[in-house]
């Protein structure tokens, strides 16, 4: 994958300075995420690597902006999302985020247009301009052939590459996709890698979830996650320094 | 994104984007039940059922309603009855037991005054005196008929057509000739195959020939029938039947919209006719059709307000069914909530979708079981025909808003539970 070019980086999107997260569970009190500090760029194609229980789906639901953090600043394209209340977070999601989630997560009676339309619904486009952007974007995903099909008429790739579709019709300033693969075959996991590096060639901002060392190959810079921490954070992959940051004891 | 903080603006883009997530919340309505049919169907059913029983208990009270309106025409809504009784409860009947009766001579001496006055409030004073006796024919014998003796005038302040004949003339009412007017039940029971006109009944005896047969008048509230009733001129009554007989005397008025002018000039006249002395309360009540209304309305209002509640309780239950499913319907849905969530479905956004679901789901319960009520209300009209039914668009129009209201009411926990739900536990639920 390092055979593609890595393109130069755009303004800062997302950033994030000493944020913590507790979540309080019985009489316990668990601490998420103990102050994790990162900064992404517009054009980015970043992984975001640890072993389950290291705050990843934590950090991924900070900046997704699903939840807000106990502590620290997390500013997105200079909002301060942390102060942000339930409807606000909703208008952040709908108009920044795209979401790519390990299940497809799509509605299994509607079509993959419809499917694709929804996030336009509630940003309040007209229903034509809405059907035209979606129609688009099936296509850029190679589905045009797919679009009045339900997601239980659709193989697991295609039901991924709808939800890709879904999370691109927005135009949003990040993708975010959490273990994109983890629910397909290697094949089927290998041409939704290849549809994310022709996305990121397009000049989308990527953030990749994952635990798998291959899928995070396809990054430009990897993040590792350990107990809440950030233990590293470099450009590339590199095979030695992220097997040894995965395995070590 | 960053343009329009001032103006329209964003509060047309809100009212647009509300619009399409309303229209979408429709559409997964229609879609939802689609794919639940049978639990659907189920649930709409305890609706239906609601629906149908709120709606009947509608078109029973409005039929009671009628009926009671109809009674109520009867006695004219420009009549007042001068009698010894007032027409409503008395908790001091012993002060009334005593009281003079009424006498129809009086009517002569109050037609007189009116004479007199100018610019009188009132028409024409009726005397009647009636008892109950039984009528025959033959073999043939009806038994608690109204005798009633009047004077030929009684037509002016009566409501009743004819199905025959005539009623008595003046000649007749003077002279006291033996002829009668029957009603429609007597005619019928004594003269079940041939015209009863110029045959001739006995009561208590006395052969009258029957001149006129009044068209059916039906029962008053159902109580006792209008049709069992024979009327002679005056006269003739007082010379057959003086025993046991009870007098009231009829006054007509010019206007009815000034009826209590009317009734004030009437006490006084009776007050001159009784020779009452000012310190002296009346001796006398007159009624009219209103105060009947005022003493029969709150009974029947009860009538209606213990029926609805009745069968309000059926419409309950099917709320709390419809609660049920839309609470089984969030709890299937949660990851998908979830989903909307993410992709920017805001609290009003799901709580809207879930009131959708529960309110078309009573809004069909609705439409069905008004289907169901007004196919009913059809055939028990062609059953039963003198069964009071009435079918009216309010009734429409309030049972249709009874099953918003009953899907807006019984969906609102649980949507609004959808819509508190946290986006990042939503998500994860499997």
């Amino acid at each position: 994958m390092s055979q593609n070019s890595t393109r130069p980086v755009g303004p800062l999107v997302i950033d994030i300075e000493n944020i913590t997260k507790d979540y309080v569970m019985g009489k316990e009190t668990v601490h998420a995420l103990r102050g994790v500090s990162l900064q992404i760029h517009k054009n980015e194609y970043i992984a975001v690597m640890g072993p389950s229980g290291s705050g990843k789906s934590t950090l991924m639901n900070m900046l997704g902006c699903l939840d807000t953090p106990t502590s620290g600043r997390y500013e997105f394209s200079g909002k301060n999302v942390a102060e942000m209340n339930d409807d606000e977070l909703a208008a952040i999601r709908n108009r920044e985020i795209g979401f790519v989630f390990q299940t497809f997560n799509l509605l299994p009676r509607s079509t993959s247009l419809r499917n694709v339309e929804l996030p336009l619904i509630y940003a309040g486009i007209d229903p034509d301009a809405r059907e035209e952007m979606a129609i688009h974007v099936l296509h850029e995903v190679g589905l045009g052939d797919r679009m009045n099909h339900k997601p239980n008429e659709l193989s697991g790739g295609q039901r991924q590459r709808v939800a890709v579709a879904r999370a691109l019709v927005n135009k949003p300033s990040i993708i975010l996709a959490d273990e994109p693969t983890g629910n397909l075959d290697s094949k089927t996991g290998e041409e939704i890698m290849t549809l994310f590096e022709d996305l990121y060639q397009r000049g989308n901002t990527i953030i990749l979830v994952t635990h798998e060392r291959d899928i995070a190959a396809h990054a430009r810079r990897t993040v590792h996650l350990r107990d809440g921490l950030i233990e590293t954070d470099h450009a590339g992959f590199i095979p030695e320094l992220d097997l040894v940051a995965l395995d070590r004891p | 994104m960053s343009a329009g903080r001032t103006g329209l603006g964003p509060v047309f883009r809100d009212m647009k984007r509300f619009l399409y997530e309303l229209s979408e919340s429709w559409k997964i309505a229609a879609s939802q039940m689609r794919s639940n049919l049978t639990r659907s169907t189920l649930t709409a059913l305890g609706v239906i059922i609601g629906i149908v029983a709120v709606t009947l208990m509608g078109t029973a009270i409005g039929g009671i309603q009628v009926g009671f309106d109809k009674s109520m025409s009867i006695f004219g809504d420009d009549v007042l009855y001068v009698g010894q009784w007032p027409w409503k409860k008395v908790d001091d009947w012993w002060n009334y037991r005593d009281r003079k009766k009424i006498k129809t001579e009086y009517a002569d001496a109050l037609n007189h005054m009116i004479a007199m006055t100018p610019n009188s409030n009132l028409m024409i004073a009726i005397p009647t005196s009636s008892v109950i006796r039984s009528v025959k024919y033959a073999d043939s014998e009806v038994g608690n008929v109204l005798v009633r003796g009047t004077v030929s005038d009684y037509i002016i302040t009566s409501t009743f057509d004819f199905k025959e004949g005539r009623f008595f003339n003046d000649l007749e009412s003077r002279g006291g000739a033996n002829v009668c007017v029957v009603g429609y039940d007597v005619a019928d029971a004594l003269f079940p195959s041939a015209s009863p006109i110029d045959k001739s009944v006995l009561i208590n005896g006395q052969p009258f020939k029957i001149v006129g047969v009044i068209a059916r008048q039906g029962s008053f509230l159902g109580l006792f029938s209008l049709d069992s009733i024979v009327v002679m001129p005056l006269p003739a009554f007082q010379k057959y039947f003086t025993a046991k007989s009870e007098a009231d005397i009829l006054v007509k008025v010019k206007d009815k919209t000034k009826l209590a002018e009317a009734k004030d000039e009437l006490a006084g006249l009776m007050r001159r006719v009784r020779g009452l002395p000012p310190e002296k309360k009346d001796d006398f009540s007159i009624n009219e059709q209103q105060a009947l209304k005022s003493t029969l309305d709150p009974i029947k209002n009860s009538i209606a307000v213990a029926g609805l509640f009745i069968t309000g309780l059926s419409l309950f239950v099917g709320a709390i069914g419809i609660m049920n499913i839309t609470f089984v319907s969030v709890k299937e849905r949660t990851k998908e909530i979830g989903t909307r969530k993410a992709l920017g479905a805001r609290r009003r956004t799901i709580l809207l979708q879930f009131l959708i679901e529960s309110t078309a789901l009573c809004l069909l319960g609705g439409i069905i079981g008004l289907g169901f009520a007004f196919a009913m209300c059809f055939l028990i009209g062609i059953a039963f025909p003198s069964f009071p039914i009435q079918f009216s668009t309010g009734l429409v129009v309030i049972s249709m808003m009874v099953s918003v209201m009953t899907g807006l009411i019984s969906g609102f926990a649980p949507a609004w539970t959808a819509s508190r739900l946290d986006p990042v536990t939503a998500l994860r639920y499997e």
